[in-house]
């Protein structure tokens, strides 16, 4: 594990420019490098956190669960890395996408579920060592404390809080200030950066289980 | 086979690993109160041989049971839209047809014959004389088809944010459901240039612009919007344009992310109120008020 990424993600050059990468097949039209892929840090908030150097505790081969997977350009890069990675989203739409990036993945199980529900995954979903969530619904901290309940004690939640799906007209630092205070119910918070500017009104979180 | 695991009880628990029809329905209709060490008890139940026999079982399990989950979505929403729509514009056109009729022989019988399917909706509610009696049943007929419209409408206002939710925010949920009807679905329309949605529905008008007789067609059924039919007639292909771009990235956004993102109707809000300021900029009083 070199300069905190998980075993599994190295920074290589493409065209010239260190970027992030992972082994896979590609997804998205990424750039390749032999096994290797690009890994678009501007089209992922994850691949922004490593970049960033934050440091998400993930060490590469453990069990995932990701809420909020969408057309699946960020959990391919995870299962590349990861163990058995499950992957959540919502809308059957991007759903679509998420099926082709995980049909070459034997390590990646998608589901069409809602992450406010996790009762109608649980009989599916496996205890994890971390939970990624980039779900845009109101409610966001709400998703976190549901899904707590398939971390490992000492895991890692890695959560992208998007003001703007919280309130629209609301400064984002009074939006974050909120949901942080409703996660610190159910997570103890180890850091949190803002991801400016490859993503805007985007609060990056790492927060681990409060334990009783 | 009711697909419901009991609680403490995996996706796998009841079910043959080869009977793929028995493990979608469990994946896609289960519930747990918990998670659980499932690849363990998997294979402690002899469901799988080992842990990654597990994996590729559950692998194969979720891609079936989610890509029938997605078909079938894909299937009911777009298409039921599509269907909707046809049938309210049916119901309509029907309607105002049938009104005509009724009015013209209506005024043959009563004093105060009027015309439309308001009036239509008047008569019906009369109590006829014997020779009344066809027209004002007429009119009932006319009445029951405005009322099915009514519903259509109602029906498409609840289902186009589902379906597109950008899309009907920005266009409205009737005018979203007609572009995606004339596109052939969402994805067709997410795939479209914003100059090619700006002219859906004015295809006739394209084509005898395209064969070189005819100026090239400001919008199509998008007029309808408020930002194209509440702006100067001289600055609608402005409007038109403005409008088909946002509606444009509204459709990729919910076709590829399907996230509704509150910015485009900001967005679309301000560039059509500079459009507008241009033109009371150039007017200057000498028309001022017109668009009030």
């Amino acid at each position: 594990m070199s300069d905190g990424l998980p075993d599994g993600v190295e920074r290589r050059p493409f065209d010239g420019r260190e970027r992030l990468a992972t082994r896979g097949s590609p997804v998205y039209g990424e750039p390749t490098d032999g096994d290797w892929r690009a890994w678009d840090a501007s089209r992922s908030k994850l691949g922004a956190m490593l970049s960033r150097g934050l440091d998400t505790g993930l060490t590469g081969g453990e069990p995932v669960l990701y809420l909020g997977a969408a057309a699946g350009t960020t959990v391919s890069h995870v299962a590349d890395f990861a163990g058995p990675t499950y992957a959540v989203e919502f809308a059957p739409r991007p759903t679509r996408d998420l099926l082709d990036a995980a049909a070459p993945r034997s390590n990646l199980f998608p589901l069409l579920k809602d992450a406010r529900e996790p009762a109608s995954y649980a009989h599916v979903v496996e205890p994890v060592d971390a939970i990624v969530q980039d779900v845009a619904t109101r409610g966001q901290a709400e998703v976190a404390l549901r899904n707590r309940r398939f971390l490992a004690d000492d895991g890692r939640l890695l959560l992208a809080v998007k003001a703007r799906s919280e309130d629209v007209v609301a400064d984002p630092g009074d939006v974050f200030e909120r949901v942080l205070e409703d996660l610190r119910s159910g997570y103890e918070v180890l850091a949190t950066e803002r991801l400016t500017p490859t993503h805007e009104d985007h609060l990056a979180v790492v927060a681990t289980p409060r334990t009783e | 086979m009711d697909g419901t695991a009991p609680s403490g009880e995996g996706w796998f628990g009841g079910i043959d690993r080869d009977d793929e029809a028995a493990a979608t329905a469990a994946i896609r209709d289960g519930t747990a109160d918990a998670p659980d060490d499932w690849p363990s008890r998997a294979v402690e139940s002899g469901f799988a041989a080992d842990e990654n026999d597990y994996y590729e079982i559950l692998h194969d399990a979720t891609m079936a049971a989610t890509r029938a989950a997605v078909q079938e979505h894909g299937r009911s929403d777009v298409q039921q839209l599509q269907r909707v729509v046809r049938a309210m514009d049916d119901c309509e056109r029907v309607a105002n047809e049938l009104a005509e009729r009724v009015a013209e022989w209506a005024a043959t019988l009563f004093g105060d014959a009027g015309t439309g399917v308001d009036y239509c909706l008047g008569l019906a509610e009369r109590d006829p004389d014997p020779e009344q009696r066809r027209v004002v049943e007429l009119a009932r007929r006319v009445r029951d088809l405005d009322d099915e419209a009514t519903a259509l409408r109602r029906s498409i206002e609840r289902t186009a944010p589902e379906v597109a939710p950008n899309l009907a925010a920005l266009a409205g949920p009737v005018l979203a459901a007609r572009l995606v009807s004339l596109a052939g679905g969402l994805e067709t329309l997410a795939r479209k240039p914003s100059g090619t949605v700006q002219v859906l529905g004015a295809e006739e008008a394209l084509f005898a612009h395209l064969r070189g007789h005819a100026p090239s067609p400001k919008h199509g059924v998008i007029y309808t919007h408020e930002a194209v039919r509440n702006t100067h007639p001289e600055d609608r292909g402005s409007a038109a344009r403005a409008l088909a771009g946002k509606l444009a990235i509204a459709a990729r956004a919910d076709h590829y992310t399907g996230e509704r993102r509150p910015e485009l109707d900001e967005q679309l809000r301000e560039r059509v109120a500079t459009i507008r300021a241009r033109r009371d900029d150039a007017d200057e009083g000498a028309e001022g008020g017109a668009d009030r």
